[in-house]
């Protein structure tokens, strides 16, 4: 038999214990989705929706946005993924709001729930509300405006700037003809030649030098750092009051990253509209943003300005981060790092997420999700380390 | 080490080295057109130090790391490793020669065969090699694993299991299962997350320390760079810019290119403004790169012998080259 037993796997610890799914939960999980993603679908395929149902009130009338307590989920087969799991933060008017965290926290799912961009079916906004005050005053609540609206705010009013440009021009056509599209399907009476115009100044306001002649070209025939300008240029196009802009630079080399960033920063004095930067870069966000919203698998762990996100960080996360990025202050030594890796975000901890990799865990984290802890007007942390009334005697004289 | 003579200093020695692509590969013409991806670069590595290659996308970094494995052939100049003249070694001998010198790619997700579990991957190189004899081939490959931060219940996992850090975990152990000294690591963090980056810089120099391994590691962040590397060369278009150690280029950098790539670099802190040096335009073409110094056409320091003239690199203080006409006496 001793042929047999080399084709046998040996039963190990730690790989075997491992819950895996037979075929009949799957078959049951999927069921259940359906029903409940048939039941979001409908409301958004609505037609003749009346205007009562989606207009609403700002909380505060000087911000954009506000998004107050969204929870967009992923119905997979596997199990339902809380992508982003309550998260509430306001981009004012005129400010620049930096979004950070590690890939998959959630920080581009939030940014598409305000586009209404999420990959339908599987995902879908279950909770919560984003209001969006767009230029003729209405506000709007997003997560309940009917898809046929929805075209018109989309690319208009709000627009959005994507990380890998080149998959997001399409290469069959030119960049004018797409940039002139933006224009003639969001404004009336708009001819070709007057579109064709509106392009080409777009076009130069974003520095880029022969704007007719890269008007006719295609997008294959640019460099990355061009095609980036193209895409905030047709971004810009109808002048929007807010621009997303989901990791604009990181596929770019440091001294075009330099051009873009300086890039966005004049436009946003130009056009006086708000930007909602999300990037996992925190020199990037040091540099540009206003405000800060740090997230972590789904949840916001840390809100502040960018003083005193970066001056006085709360929450280990946020702290462990500024210390593993190398800088030139650092010495030979070792590099502080988080150790291990995010929890896998189908079966969520009931405690706080980050638990498991905090060196500072105390007994009271195993207990449920910290709540939002005020430190100033602005500055908000998730963490128990700093609710004096959870702790304990002896974790106050650990500290 | 003291001992040892001042060739051996010295593990990789690169001279000259040329890479040159033809545009068209069917061109008949006599003056074909090429690409030249590295254009006469030289340098010298010493034995369990860090060099750092640095440059924009497109700058040749990765070619001169790949030519220099002779992972593909060269179109000139030398590659001298461990006294051996890798450009004109035969195939047999260059094969024994591989497993001390290797690699780490940029991209743990395409850089791992899906269909080999864990332990395969680390191992079959070594069993190839004969690295070990096959009585401890088991443990040999466990040992390695815990050296990488892998547990050993992953030996018989297969990669989609694993996350992008933990992938490059086993890159690094395929590539250190071999006993190596000397390995070229191409853009080994640029996938990863900062918290992870972070890792797996502190575990490549865990590994430098106790197993003595030089690394090439080529990168366009620079704060990894700096943090990691003893030397650094700065590459622009094919060429050598400057090169010098650490120190010296990141205090003193003296080539505009190198000064406005410093510069470009975001800094964590939102009471600092850099004096920043906006480059303007884009990287220039490699088929027909500007004549006389590559960066002169984004140069703000240009002058009229920038056009006429290649400058050289020269070392212009201890441990630091430059080529600029900026600096040349003439």
């Amino acid at each position: 038999m001793g042929l047999l037993n080399i084709f046998k796997r040996k039963k190990i610890e730690g790989i075997d214990n491992t819950m895996y799914l037979t075929l009949r939960d799957e078959r049951r999980i999927s069921k259940e989705n359906n029903k409940i993603i048939k039941y979001y679908e409908r409301m958004k395929a609505r037609k003749n929706v009346p205007e009562e149902e989606y207009l609403t009130q700002m909380r505060d009338p000087n911000n954009v946005v506000e998004f107050e307590n969204l929870h967009t989920y992923f119905f997979t087969d596997v199990g339902t993924v809380k992508s982003v799991n309550g998260v509430s933060f306001d981009v004012p008017q005129g400010k620049i709001v930096g979004i950070v965290g590690e890939s998959g926290c959630g920080k581009s799912v939030t940014s598409l729930s305000l586009m209404q961009l999420v990959q339908a079916p599987t995902g879908q906004i279950v909770e919560g509300s984003i209001r969006y005050k767009a230029n003729d005053g209405k506000c709007y609540e997003i997560t309940k405006v009917p898809r046929d609206k929805m075209l018109k705010i989309r690319g208009k009013d709000i627009s959005m700037i994507f990380q890998e440009p080149m998959t997001s021009l399409n290469p069959v056509f030119r960049i004018g003809e797409q940039m002139d599209e933006v224009v003639l399907l969001h404004e009336d009476g708009m001819t070709p030649e007057s579109a064709k115009k509106r392009s080409i100044e777009m076009l130069r306001l974003v520095g880029i030098a022969m704007p007719e002649k890269i008007y006719s070209k295609y997008p294959h025939e640019l460099s990355g750092g061009m095609r980036q300008r193209v895409m905030i240029a047709m971004a810009l196009s109808c002048n929007p009051r807010l621009i997303i802009a989901d990791e604009p630079t990181t596929a770019l080399d440091v001294t075009i990253q330099a051009q873009i960033l300086e890039l966005l920063r004049e436009i946003k004095e130009k056009i006086n509209g708000s930007i909602m930067l999300i990037t996992h870069d925190l020199g990037v966000i040091a540099e540009m943003a206003d405000l800060v919203v740090v997230m972590y698998a789904g949840r916001i762990i840390e809100k502040g300005t960018v003083r005193e996100i970066f001056h006085s960080p709360k929450h280990p996360y946020t702290i462990g981060l500024m210390k593993s990025k190398p800088s030139g202050k650092t010495t030979d030594d070792r590099l502080f790092s988080i150790k291990g890796q995010v929890p896998n975000p189908i079966n969520m901890p009931d405690h706080c997420y980050f638990y498991n990799r905090c060196d500072r865990a105390m007994e009271v984290c195993l207990g449920e999700y910290p709540k939002l802890i005020q430190f100033s007007p602005t500055h908000f942390a998730a963490c128990y380390l700093y609710d004096e009334s959870r702790l304990s005697g002896d974790d106050l004289a650990k500290e | 080490m003291e001992k040892a003579k001042i060739d051996n200093d010295y593990i990789l020695e690169v001279k000259n080295l040329k890479k040159y692509y033809p545009v068209s590969r069917f061109s008949i013409s006599k003056n074909r057109a090429y690409v030249k991806a590295v254009d006469d670069i030289s340098f010298k590595i010493k034995r369990g130090t860090t060099m750092g290659l640095v440059g924009e996308s497109g700058c040749g970094k990765t070619t001169a790391g790949r030519s220099i494995l002779r992972l593909h052939d060269i179109t000139g100049g030398q590659v001298v490793f461990d006294g051996k003249d890798l450009s004109k070694i035969s195939p047999g001998k260059l094969r024994r020669m591989r497993p001390q010198m290797q690699m780490i790619f940029q991209d743990p997700y395409s850089s791992l065969s899906p269909r080999m579990p864990v332990g395969e991957i680390i191992g079959e190189a070594v069993r190839e090699h004969r690295i070990v004899p096959k009585s401890q081939y088991r443990s040999y490959i466990l040992k390695v694993m815990r050296d990488c931060g892998l547990q050993p219940q992953y030996f018989y996992r297969y990669p989609h299991e694993f996350s992008g850090g933990q992938r490059q975990r086993i890159s690094i152990a395929r590539a250190v299962a071999l006993n190596p000294k000397f390995i070229v690591c191409d853009e080994p963090l640029s996938a990863l997350d900062v918290s992870i980056q972070a890792q797996i810089i502190n575990l490549m120099k865990d590994l430098q320390e106790q197993y003595g391994y030089t690394y090439l590691f080529i990168s366009h962040d620079l704060s990894v760079v700096e943090y990691i590397s003893d030397t650094i060369g700065v590459m622009y278009l094919g060429s050598m810019m400057e090169m010098g150690d650490k120190k010296r280029i990141f205090e003193n950098p003296m080539h505009p290119y190198t000064k406005a790539l410093l510069s470009a670099v975001p800094i964590s802190d939102p009471d600092v403004k850099m004096n920043r040096i906006i480059l303007s335009g884009d990287i220039p073409s490699p088929v027909n790169p500007p004549s006389g110094c590559k960066f002169r056409t984004r140069c703000q320091s240009c002058m009229e012998v920038c056009a006429r003239k290649v400058p050289k690199l020269k070392e212009y203080e201890e441990g630091h080259m430059v080529a600029c006409h900026l600096y040349s006496q003439d």
